[in-house]
């Protein structure tokens, strides 16, 4: 017998083992999980580079008609730069709305599938479940992202079209399934006790779910302490510039009135920059906190495993500062901050790829595939 | 699960429930009025500067920067109830592992959950008081959750849990 079988075959591994069964649900949710985080982040990714900014622009240049028009006192074509500017606003916002979307429904199925043993259901319906949640998960981004494309095209209604509809359904669909799921865990928590059985998944105390453990909660307290200074020394301030330069851009003075769109986009830019790295390190902190759960079935020799555990935790942290550095360094910070995010994609990859392997080393057996070590 | 994980996790699902009841009834019943209000006054504020209407300018600015106010704040105890909830979920299932004694583990997860109702509380106070009160609430609430996340953080980097 190899050394990884017998391995495999100790007690605590044995447990470990028996919970992450075939076509489980808990299997289900947490490879999917782990896909709608990972496409989530991509998505993030791709949208910082190749849309944010661009938008920005185009937003700062009708806000800049917009304010012209004042100075060459012309009310009608005010309103068609505001209506840009909602479109354009429209745009950003049902991109962000998938990409945060998509890693909050990863977040949550990977919480469920914490949580399965404790689900008073039958392995068939808990199953079921699972693959509802991962539709609703996947079709509500999808959705919200073909809002601005789609628009009432083909629409039976007035004002909703086909592209929100499918993301309400989607968004019906994880609702459902979170509420059944409750109910599920009530119903065990009415069992007796000595019908209640333990999971050995939550007794691990490797290095690994640890260092998650430890970091990720100190993330979410950097994040959430960030979050407390920025409101506590910036956030009233901000709002009163925000109204005294738009006042200042309906002063109609030619001189004026251009400076204050420019000290406007600084100040949006200020906004966005604090409230973006505030978020990330938070949910970074989560993402770190969850995945500590499932190192058990991270299946990767303990130096892969710190590895990856490493590279989580250092893009965790290199995202949010180079993001909060981007005001002083534009966007040299900005492409380090990028690469913070592609740290924490690769090193979310890795541990994927050992989840993989280890449901292929656990079904291997049963179909009469050779086990090969685990490298 | 410890009695302290417990409580965690059922405070984190009552917070998120009620995080989550009030951003429906906000979403349905004042959300799609109050952005209408933001964008509405903004362009007001700059159609009424262009036909050289001051005082219309001003009022309407006026409206904009108050609807703003509120719904950033609005918007923000909504988000925080439900992902300090959220959190509280997560750290409750792996309570055990925080290596304090049980009473010490229920003090952080006491205040934990006390700093998760309180902040967001106080930041939704500030939209009908803006006195110190709601302010002097939102920093106590921030200041425990810091404080007990500082606690669990150093609880989970011990290897052992002592029971």
């Amino acid at each position: 017998m190899s050394s990884h079988s017998e391995a495999l075959n100790a007690a605590p591994a044995r447990e470990i083992a028996a919970s992450f069964p075939a076509l489980s649900a808990r299997r289900l949710l947490v490879i999917g999980g782990v896909a709608l985080i990972l496409i989530g982040m991509l998505w993030g990714d791709i949208f910082a580079v190749f849309v944010l900014h661009q938008n920005a622009s185009r937003i700062n240049a009708d806000l800049l008609a917009a304010t012209n028009a004042v100075a060459i006192h012309d009310p009608a074509s005010v309103p068609p730069h505001f209506m840009a500017i909602g479109g354009f606003l429209e745009n950003r916002g049902t991109k962000v709305d998938a990409h945060v979307h998509m890693i909050d429904f990863g977040y949550l199925a990977l919480l469920l599938a914490l949580v399965q043993p404790f689900v008073a259901f039958s392995e068939s319906a808990k199953r079921k479940l699972a693959a509802l949640l991962l539709l609703g998960a996947a079709l509500l981004p999808v959705g919200v992202f073909l809002i601005h494309y789609v628009g009432l095209i083909y629409s039976p209604l007035e004002s909703i079209g086909w592209a929100s509809i499918f993301a309400d359904l989607g968004g019906f669909f994880v609702l459902l399934v979170a509420a059944i799921e409750l109910f599920g865990l009530w119903k065990y928590w009415q069992r007796p006790a000595d019908a209640k059985s333990s999971d050995a998944l939550l007794a691990d105390r490797s290095w690994a779910s640890r260092m998650l453990l430890t970091w990720g909660t100190l993330l979410v307290l950097v994040g959430f302490f960030h979050g407390s200074y920025y409101a506590g020394t910036q956030l009233f301030a901000n709002e009163a510039s925000d109204v005294a330069l738009l006042t200042q851009m309906t002063s109609g003075s030619r001189d004026v009135g251009p400076r204050a769109v420019q000290d406007y986009a600084l100040l949006q830019g200020q906004k966005a920059v604090n409230v973006a790295a505030h978020s990330h390190i938070i949910e970074f902190g989560m993402l770190a906190i969850l995945m500590a759960f499932f190192q058990p079935y991270v299946f990767l020799s303990e130096r892969w495993k710190k590895i990856w555990v490493a590279t989580l935790l250092a893009g965790s942290v290199i995202l949010p500062v180079f993001v909060l550095l981007e005001l002083r360094f534009g966007l040299f910070a900005g492409g380090i901050a990028d690469i913070g995010g592609l740290l924490v994609i690769i090193a979310l990859t890795g541990m994927l790829a050992g989840v993989v392997r280890y449901t292929g080393t656990l079904d291997a057996p049963a179909g009469g595939a050779p086990m090969g070590a685990e490298r | 699960m410890t009695r302290s994980g417990r409580f965690l996790v059922i405070g984190g699902l009552l917070l998120a429930v009620w995080g989550m009841t009030y951003g429906l009834y906000y979403a349905v019943f004042v959300e799609h009025q109050t952005l209408d209000s933001i964008g509405g006054s903004l362009t007001n504020a700059f159609v009424h500067a262009a036909e050289q209407a001051p005082q219309a300018s001003q009022a309407a600015m006026q409206a904009y920067a108050s609807a703003n106010y509120n719904y950033v704040r609005q918007v923000d105890a909504h988000g925080h109830w439900i992902g300090i909830g959220l959190l509280l979920i997560v750290l409750g299932i792996a309570f055990s592992r925080v290596g304090f004694s049980e009473a010490m583990r229920m003090r952080l997860a006491a205040a934990l959950l006390a700093g998760a109702i309180l902040f967001p509380l106080g930041v939704l106070l500030e939209t009908v008081n803006a006195g110190s009160i709601p302010k002097g609430v939102a920093i106590l609430g921030s200041a425990l959750v810091i404080a007990a996340l500082g606690g669990i953080s150093l609880g989970f980097s011990k290897n052992q849990p002592s029971t």
